[in-house]
């Protein structure tokens, strides 16, 4: 296992370096001239030179390339223009507010998204599954954000179940935690859910398909424990494959939810540092999502060698 | 004679395809004795691993029907009984082990969790027993180091060694019938031989029944006390082993036998039926050998045949070869 996990370290070390380059020529390639932009469009020119120079725009492009993942190595990911503050510091504060999120959500997703494959992939080709699938397929259809602002209209502006917007830490009052967050991870889920569903739902069609089926069965077994040990077990596999890319969309539409919920988390600085071209911010930001998207993937690797012993790398 | 352990009658299995509902099996009529082995041929598509299958009601369920007949076991019809009657036989009184072993042990569970399943499950056995009592039947099977290889995945075992393990699933809970769907058709020639004969130790050893599907004529003549042959879907002839070897009276068996190699004596040249096997829907007239028959008459495409015994236990399905007896 440990040898495993030092291979896919090794592995993923130029996906790093990539996703490091990819970071810094976004700077490079995006419109307009950052210099302008942070010394506003009244500046004299020798004020935007002064800006270039100091930001190092005005050295050789390699150079600055050098520079870039000089510091990333040491750590140091840049500071923010807007806020006066280290892209660090300024993550750390917004991040568990999306981890939160993106933590409810898939606490949600997974069972119900399982469960609901599983439900159709039995009863394939019957009512149950048409009804299952159709609703997966609105589930992944619906744009985020106007489900979600119908759901702030229904259930906190009409029925008054759920705050509308606003966070409140866990630390500071667990129950309130969970009421500010359930309805922004409730609709953070839809597209999850379907998702999971119909990836479920696909796998265990191939699996309960399979000879073992017939074979749990033939023992006895019921069928209970026949889809859920041996049918899930298997299904797992694939399923498990499918983690790494929730992981990451739940991520991604935090973003969405976050606006519209009015919650302080990473997506909605980003939106901020976007709005306000800051770009050492997004770019910070953009990395260090790099960074975990390229963890997350590791660790599917390796939940999926644990799931499945015909993997070994040994 | 006592009441045979169990009774198939008129079996009829369809299963629902494009162009509506085809007859797979039909009109199934055999009984399995107590400690009997019955030996079961015909070719591919022939319907035997379906008239298996219905035994343990273990088709595809939704795509499967039974218009007409009964299995009957212990006093209960399988082919209506509730499905938690039949969780209770499937694995206890009636086990089966399949063709392919490579998919038919679950890739992701190790052989002490497949074995011990069916322990747990009808004997109520605790983890820790059920370990021991599943080294013990890996070592019944013959498997060599049984208390290391119990906790190895199916993928670590070769062919040969997961049809043991398929094996001592079946056997865990003393079956009183075995059903073996040509369990070493995919297994090279060597290890059929030992898979053979563990089955048949093992059949002395446990006093179980044991149905043994196989297209090897070889093979059904050494192990079984009695032959069922069946074609496109129904049974052409049943007779003892001794009887149907020595004087085989469907046209058909006789086609069979002709395409086995001789054992001993020479290069023979191998005879192959013309022909081939009808699919379950399609519509022939008469006998459904008749079209592949070299002895077919007049009355054989007009009439369909029953099966009807000629002398004894011997039972055929062709109208020529019964009509001088009328049956019996
Ligand atoms: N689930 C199913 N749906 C539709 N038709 C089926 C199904 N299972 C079996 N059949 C049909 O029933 C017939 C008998 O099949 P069966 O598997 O019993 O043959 P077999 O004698 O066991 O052949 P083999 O020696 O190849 O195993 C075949 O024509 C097959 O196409
Ligand atoms: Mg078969």
């Amino acid at each position: 296992m440990l040898r495993l996990i030092t291979i896919k370290l090794l592995q993923a070390a130029p996906v790093i370096l990539v996703v490091s380059i990819l970071a810094f020529l976004l700077m490079s390639l995006l419109p307009g001239d950052p210099a302008v932009v942070i010394a506003g469009d009244q500046a004299s020119p020798e004020a935007i030179a002064a800006v270039r120079h100091s930001l190092g725009l005005d050295r050789p492009f390699l150079e600055r390339l050098g520079i870039w993942l000089l510091r990333l190595a040491q750590g140091e990911f840049g500071s923010s223009l807007m806020l006066n503050q280290s892209v660090l510091s300024a993550m750390g504060e917004r991040l568990p507010v999306t981890l939160s999120l993106a933590g409810l959500s898939l606490a949600i997703t997974l069972p119900v998204g399982i469960l609901i494959g599983s439900i159709a992939a039995y009863y394939r080709q019957t009512w149950v599954d048409s009804l299952v699938m159709t609703v997966a397929l609105v589930g992944v259809s619906i744009p985020g954000f106007w489900i979600a602002i119908l759901a702030v209209i229904l259930f906190s502006v009409v029925l008054g179940w759920f705050p509308s917007s606003g966070y409140v830490p866990f630390a500071q009052d667990p129950v309130l935690w969970l009421r500010s967050l359930v309805l922004p991870a409730s609709m953070l889920s839809l597209f999850q859910i379907g998702f999971l569903a119909r990836m479920t739902r696909s796998a265990m069609l191939d699996v309960l398909s399979q000879d073992f089926i017939r074979t749990a069965r033939s023992k006895g077994l019921s069928e209970w424990v026949t889809v859920g040990k041996h049918g899930f077990r298997n299904a797992l596999v694939l399923v498990i494959t499918a983690m790494g890319i929730l992981v990451s969309t739940a991520l991604g539409g935090s973003v969405v939810i976050e606006q519209v919920f009015a919650l302080p988390g990473v997506g909605r600085l980003v939106v901020q540092g976007i709005m306000a071209r800051d770009y050492p911010l997004v770019q910070g930001v953009m990395l260090i999502y790099g960074f975990a998207f390229v963890a997350i993937n590791l660790a599917v690797d390796v939940l999926y060698t644990l799931a499945d012993p015909r993997v070994r790398y040994d | 004679m006592a009441a045979p352990l169990v009774s198939l009658d008129d079996v009829t299995v369809q299963f629902r395809t494009d162009r509506g509902w085809t007859t797979a099996v039909d009109g199934i009529s055999f009984d399995i004795a107590e400690r009997d082995c019955v030996g079961v041929v015909g070719e591919s598509g022939s319907g035997k691993s379906v008239t298996a299958l219905s035994l343990l009601r273990l088709h595809a369920r939704g795509t499967s029907r039974f218009p007409r007949g009964q299995v009957r076991f212990g006093g209960q019809d399988l082919l209506t009984a509730p499905e938690r009657d039949l969780r209770r036989i499937r694995g206890r009184d009636i086990a089966m082990v399949f063709q392919d072993p490579m998919s038919s042990l679950n890739p992701v569970l190790t052989v002490c969790d497949q074995i011990s399943e069916t322990l747990r499950l009808h004997q109520g056995l605790d983890r820790a027993t059920a370990r021991r009592r599943a080294i013990e039947l890996l070592d019944l099977v013959r498997i060599p180091d049984a208390a290391r290889r119990v906790d190895d995945y199916p993928h670590r075992l070769s062919g040969g060694m997961r049809q043991r393990v398929m094996i001592a699933i079946a056997i865990a809970c003393r079956p009183r019938l075995l059903i073996a769907d040509e369990p070493t058709t995919a297994l090279d020639v060597t290890i059929q031989a030992q898979i053979l004969e563990l089955l048949r130790e093992l059949r002395t050893e446990l006093g179980m029944a044991v149905m043994l599907i196989s297209h090897d004529l070889g093979v059904i003549a050494e192990f079984a006390d009695r032959v069922i042959v069946m074609y496109a879907g129904r049974v052409v002839e049943d007779a003892p082993v001794d009887a149907l070897f020595r004087s085989p009276r469907h046209p058909y068996t006789e086609g069979l036998m002709a395409s086995m190699p001789a054992l001993e004596g020479g290069i023979t040249r191998l005879y192959a039926i013309p022909g081939r096997i009808p699919d379950p829907d399609e519509a022939i007239a008469g006998c459904r050998f008749g079209p592949r028959c070299r002895h077919a008459e007049a009355i054989c495409r007009v009439a369909v045949p029953e099966l009807l015994a000629i002398e004894g236990r011997h039972r055929v399905r062709c109208a020529p070869r019964t009509r001088a007896t009328g049956g019996l």
